[in-house]
């Protein structure tokens, strides 16, 4: 996993509640075997008018003019500013691997269904809970701003607007050390591998009908 | 006073992060096509083995065609998809039960129908209808690839405890009234994002008297009250049910895990975080009208009316579920007139839901407006088990096509799909935008009621035709 850094980025609104992962990267491209190049198909049935599948070039497909991320003043977007409930459905981690290969290294909604949130921290994408009325207020100046950019600083735990305002979001310090080290989950659950070894004996002799 | 969450959470820890986060040891890992190929390439490219090979059962279940399964699969994609499942299943020494098995079928269905799954395991699987398997008195819980990964390499899974709800749900459920009209209710009571964060155990003298199959419908729509896991207490109900399967204890093991397997169960007193409370006898059946599980009413209610909502956001959001859906304002539910009916998913596909959609069909035909109506029973004992009864005999008199397991068209990966602008009274759990197909419009509702509207061919009150 990469390490996060401090950034200045580009944000872009998505004002609906109840995204789900369907909508976010829909079924048909769950048959790739791939971990990467879902962000061609990030929100696929509404970012295009046309039926996508997989293989199917981006530049051949055509895009809804309505859509927001297809406005030209985001295209360099970084940060997704997002309504509650933001990722429900499904336990596919190719929603956040849609969201990271578009460009996505940030996530900012009042809410998060719980599977994607936790998802989301596995693959160093950072989603942030903000309240609902500082998200309100972010969703309004960016309908007035073009080119409004948030500067996010994890060390600290805070956005920073343009106007110098600051919202601070909490965060597990596991997950925040993992993130700002770009720690792999696997190698430090390894480390642990004589406790592992001990507790499974002792549930084995415990609960022999677990390990039939 | 410890609840039964509490029990599970404790009984697996194996360590414990000054900041809470615990690694959790895993007992059972489902594993399907589709959540996997990337974490096996995974272990392969960091030289890792899985840890346990006798905690995976492996099934592909998402891409499976249910038809003319003797042809193969006509999809490349789809068929590379398990063929992978397949390699990666024989290079690692993981059991799976491949596509002609007898005993193939949905991950969620099959691992309670072979004793895999037993109370007071931990059990995960890369797929978010996991909380089915809490039914047993599990802590059991979806988890993406990445956790796949880790579960394979480890044994083990980082997590932070949840907080508790307890859903009661107590009296005597009315005539055709069932576990998914109680999950329904519950999520229109509560919203998709009620239990985020939560555990929830579901309890109450309407959830004791429930069979396993109706159990397991209830956990299983539990994630789509947000809440990752689900459970249920183990009593006679639950033992009986796993008495004598292929995976489960025999003789001296069996009786020393029945004598844990009753400890399972909240404290009297145990305190929750949060309570609801549902009265069983007020529930009717339910259908979703809109693009969320928590945009349901009941049968003899109506379309909602967007100029009734002052939430500005909720409003937007109705009128864009009206929209994609094709319903006006106020239009009865009865009216709403389904082109096609699905009976199967992790949710409705077990042996009780195609006798109770069999029982409202039996010597009726579909309505001449149905195009299409199947039953996909959720495995291959399932639909051997229907056919003993005779249940595909009603099914096939009535019009429905009696099709092979999988989990079709719940999420629309196989060739059983909706077309655009096409509309469907389905048994499964997710009526999002696209969910059954590009433009499918879904109607989430329970296997009688999905019967009762293809005989109907509109939305009708099972109550009252059965």
């Amino acid at each position: 996993m990469e390490k996060f850094y401090l950034c200045k980025e580009l944000v872009a609104p998505l004002d609906r509640a109840n995204v789900d992962t369907d909508a976010i990267i829909p079924k048909q491209f769950l048959k790739s075997t791939q971990r990467s190049g879902f962000g061609k198909n990030l929100f696929d049935e509404w970012r295009f008018l046309d039926y996508g599948e997989l293989g199917m070039r981006a530049d051949q497909r055509r895009l809804n003019p309505d859509f927001i991320l297809n406005q030209s003043r985001y295209h360099d977007a970084r940060i997704l500013l997002a309504r509650a409930n933001f990722g429900c459905g499904s336990s596919r981690e190719h929603a956040p691997w849609a969201l990271q290969d578009y460009g996505f290294k940030v996530i900012i909604a009042p809410s998060f269904a719980d599977i994607f949130f936790n998802n989301c921290f596995k693959i160093g994408l950072l989603p942030i809970v903000l309240n609902a009325a500082v998200v309100d207020r972010i969703f309004y100046e960016v309908s007035l701003t073009n080119g409004y950019y948030l500067v996010i600083n994890l060390e600290d735990q805070t956005v920073t607007a343009p106007d110098g305002e600051s919202y601070s979001f909490e965060i597990d310090l596991f997950r925040k050390n993992s993130l700002l080290n770009g720690l792999d989950e696997i190698e430090l659950t390894l480390q642990h591998i004589e406790k592992i070894k001990v507790f499974e004996e002792e549930w084995r002799m415990k609960q022999p009908w677990l390990f039939l | 006073m410890k609840t039964l969450y509490d029990k599970l959470w404790k009984s697996h820890v194996v360590y414990e992060e000054s900041d809470g986060t615990s690694l959790l040891y895993i007992d059972r890992h489902l594993v399907h096509e589709v959540t996997s190929p990337q974490a096996f390439d995974g272990l392969r490219l960091s030289g890792r083995k899985p840890w346990r090979l006798d905690s995976i059962l492996a099934v592909a279940d998402h891409n499976v065609p249910t038809t003319k399964r003797d042809d193969g699969i006509r999809d490349p994609i789809s068929r590379l998809q398990i063929e992978t499942l397949d390699q990666n299943c024989d290079e690692f020494g993981i059991t799976e039960f491949k596509m002609n098995d007898l005993r193939q079928g949905i991950v969620h269905v099959i691992g309670p129908e072979q004793g895999v799954t037993l109370p007071g395991m931990t059990v995960v699987c890369g797929d978010s209808h996991t909380s089915t398997h809490g039914a047993f008195g599990c802590l059991a819980f979806g988890i993406g690839t990445s956790e796949v990964e880790h579960v394979l390499a480890t044994q083990c899974l980082l997590m932070k405890k949840a907080k508790s709800m307890q859903i009661l749900v107590e009296g005597k459920l009315g005539h055709g009234v069932t576990a998914k009209d109680i999950a329904l209710a519950c999520i229109g009571e509560i919203g998709t994002a009620g239990g985020t964060g939560y555990a929830i155990e579901f309890s109450g003298s309407a959830v004791s008297m429930l069979s396993m199959e109706g159990r397991m419908t209830l956990c299983n729509m539990t994630i789509e009250a947000g809440a990752r896991t689900g459970m249920i207490a183990v009593d006679d109900t639950t033992i009986e049910y796993i008495r004598g399967r292929p995976f489960s204890p025999k003789g001296d093991l069996w009786a020393a895990a029945v004598v844990h397997w009753r400890t399972l169960r909240s404290d009297e007193n145990a305190n929750f975080d949060q309570i609801i409370r549902l009265d069983a006898a007020q529930i009717k059946p339910q259908v979703t009208w809109g693009t969320s599980p928590e945009m349901v009413t009941t049968i003899d209610g109506k379309v909602p009316d967007p100029l009734q909502i002052m939430d500005a956001v909720e409003r937007h959001d109705v009128e864009r579920a009206l929209k994609y859906m094709g319903l006006l304002p106020n239009m009865p539910i009865t009216e709403i007139r389904p082109d096609k009916i699905f009976i199967g998913s992790c949710t409705n596909s077990r042996i009780e839901d195609l006798r109770a959609a069999a029982a409202v069909i039996k010597g009726k035909h579909i309505a001449e407006s149905i195009k299409l109506a199947i039953v996909v029973p959720g495995s291959g004992l399932v639909k051997n088990q229907a056919e003993k009864e005779g249940l595909d005999k009603i099914f096939l008199n009535a019009g429905f096509e009696w099709r092979e397991p999988g989990c079709s068209m719940c999420l629309a990966m196989n060739d059983d799909r909706l077309l655009p602008g096409e509309r469907c009274a389905s048994t499964s759990n997710r009526n999002f935008e696209g969910r059954q197909g590009p433009g499918g419009r879904t109607h989430l509702v329970s296997p009688a009621m999905a019967a009762a509207a293809a005989i109907a061919g509109h939305f009708v009150d099972v109550r009252t035709v059965y």
